[in-house]
């Protein structure tokens, strides 16, 4: 496929920008450049032609099953698009007067209310723009209330080997050192590990629950009283929230502090990397660290944005990707009280109809219930037959799926991780069922088949080696 | 199985050691860039850093994972594979010529295993 600057033409163009509607301004000659920039020039029907051709090319939720664990891609419903859509919040700039945006901020308000109550929280900022983003600043919330007593000490985050891996780097990112603990054989926490591991220096621990290998930990009462006991803090990571929503809540189980994905857990569409929404919430006795602003009520019953006492500051501009609140928001209204725990039901229910399904056939990597994600191994079949995990991803394309995550959790050996959410059918779970015992058939009858795959994809296997060590990231023009 | 030459000491972390000219000589196992699939990014410590026995001295990158490298003894860096980090190739190609790091050893240092105890645990992470 061509690219857009190959496509253009000297002199051609398109009217979808508008004139514009306010005086221009104008500036020094030294700030002026001294030659046009060189955009591609290109016929508006050709513009079409090209972002339609690229998205023939892609595979999203609309086009079929999309699994990828700990992703949650579920199908997000049009009622967010509608409510997002509307003048009143896209028509809206970040600097009016609090008073002309009260409908804004009262998206922020009712938000952060609904949210806390799911999560057992006290109070949440929505800066952070995505999970990774919420993290650092969670962290950052835990090192704001260690130097706020003078305890210097705690240079330490604790990370189970089982975690995201943007757990250690956000941790490494906000100055800790981190301290990995290994699981138990049961897949959780091993927590004579975590004894020996907390003491005096330790800031906190940052936990999954469930975890990545979609187990919900039974000592997490245990875990969390260890690491207070230290004197730490505990950060919950949301990214698996989807499994326990209107069942248990991180604050109920000892958590501190944690950032929810709503991007994944509360529908907006992420799967060409976003926007997203990282918003971190927090206990009472941490909110006066939170980034500012925050939205409160005054006495008169107007909201306004306020500025904690000890505020960490800004972590990103204005107010985070405020959209994405506002489908959050729709998608929590709609579903209601009743809706949030049956989804959580029903992706467990998902997950575990599909690994039941499966086991006997593929070795799953823990043999227990799980919650709504499952971890295969295919290491076995890649000794007997030759054929990896990647293989077998690569294959599930042929048949219209997107393929699971790889390799992840890392103790975990040719890992498929499986993530089938609350908005699939049984008839989709059963077809992607067969599709996996065939292309299990294929490992044994016809291994090359499944070496060279995928057969139907305009991209079959990219040079990843290639574009890590060597990415090419501009145009270079002839 | 992978290469395990028996003239070397290993961790079970997956790191090997040799003493040369007085220097402790770190390097990756065959077994560990076996496991990480095609290395694409190699961070490493400099001239005159401490490293830690147990402690995360570098990082090494493959297209499926970031993975820390452990030092097996305490001490402090004379010595860096500056190559290594434009061809990060040749950790994958010869693991045991590609050496990391070359340290001046003070002291205490991991529990240390011979090739034949390594095998063992190269085995057991295979079951």
């Amino acid at each position: 496929m061509k690219l857009l600057f190959e496509l253009s033409r000297t002199g051609r163009g398109q009217d979808l920008l508008p004139l514009s509607d306010v005086p221009a301004c104008e500036f020094g000659g030294e700030l002026l450049r001294q030659a046009p920039p060189r955009l591609p020039e290109i016929s508006e029907v050709d513009l079409e032609r090209h972002y339609t051709e690229l998205a023939k090319q892609t595979h999203g939720v609309n086009d079929g099953f999309y699994p990828l664990g700990s992703c949650t891609m579920k199908y997000n419903p049009h009622i967010n698009e509608d409510m997002a859509a509307l003048n009143g919040f896209t028509g809206i700039h970040p600097l009016q007067d609090e008073n002309s945006a009260q409908g804004c901020l009262e998206v922020m308000y009712r938000t952060e209310q609904l949210l806390n109550e799911i999560t057992g929280m006290d109070a949440m900022t929505f800066q952070p723009a995505a999970g990774a983003h919420g993290e650092y600043t969670g962290l950052m919330l835990i090192r704001a209330y260690h130097l706020s007593r003078n305890d210097t000490a705690r240079t330490k985050i604790i990370v189970p080997d089982s975690a995201h891996g943007t757990n250690p780097a956000s941790a490494a990112m906000a100055g800790f050192t981190v301290v990995s603990v290994p699981s138990n054989a049961q897949g959780g926490v091993d927590l004579e590990a975590l004894k020996a591991a907390a003491g005096s220096d330790t800031a906190g621990l940052m936990l999954t629950n469930p975890n990545t290998l979609g187990l919900f930990d039974p000592n997490i009462l245990e875990i969390t009283r260890i690491v207070h006991e230290a004197g730490g803090l505990n950060y919950y990571d949301g990214a698996n929230l989807n499994a326990v929503m209107g069942h248990v809540r991180p604050g109920d189980m000892g958590f501190d502090c944690v950032h929810l994905n709503l991007h994944k857990t509360f529908s907006t569409p992420h799967g060409g990397g976003g926007p997203g929404s990282g918003p971190v919430g927090c206990k009472k006795f941490l909110d006066e660290f939170l980034p500012e602003p925050r939205v409160v009520r005054d006495e008169g019953g107007a909201l306004r944005f306020a500025c904690p006492e000890h505020t960490l500051g800004k972590v990103r501009s204005f107010y985070g990707n405020f959209l994405v609140a506002v489908r959050a928001l729709t998608y929590i209204t709609v579903l209601g009280k009743e809706g949030i725990p049956e989804a959580s039901e029903t992706a467990v229910l998902n997950a575990n109809y599909m690994m039941h399904k499966l086991k006997g056939h593929y070795d799953v990597a823990y043999d227990a219930a799980c919650m709504h994600e499952f971890v295969l191994t295919l290491e076995k079949l890649k000794q007997e037959t030759g054929v990896s995990a990647m293989d077998a991803a690569k294959r599930l394309l042929d048949f219209g799926m997107h393929p699971p995550t790889m390799y992840f959790p890392l103790i975990v050996h040719e890992a498929l991780m499986i993530e089938p959410t609350e908005t699939e059918s049984r008839e989709t779970l059963d077809r992607a069922v067969q599709v996996f015992l065939d292309i299990l058939e294929e490992a044994k009858t016809d291994p090359e088949k499944l070496h060279e795959a995928p057969h139907t994809c305009p991209i079959g296997r990219p040079d990843e080696v290639g574009a890590a060590r060597n990415p090419v990231l501009k145009y270079e023009f002839a | 199985m992978a290469n395990i030459p028996t003239e070397l000491r290993y961790t079970k972390s997956h790191e090997w050691l040799k003493t040369e000219g007085g220097l402790s000589v770190i390097g990756l196992t065959q077994f560990a860039v076996d496991a990480l699939g095609d290395i694409v990014f190699i961070g490493l410590p400099e001239v005159g850093d401490e490293v830690k026995a147990g402690a995360s001295f570098a990082d090494v990158e493959s297209v499926k994972a970031v993975s820390d490298v452990f030092s097996p003894v305490s001490g402090k860096v004379v010595e860096v594979n500056e190559e290594l980090p434009d061809s990060p190739e040749k950790l994958n190609e010869d693991p045991y010529g590609a050496w990391l790091i070359k340290v001046e050893a003070a002291g205490e240092s991991e529990e240390l295993l011979d090739a034949a105890a390594y095998e063992k645990v190269c085995a057991e992470e295979e079951a």
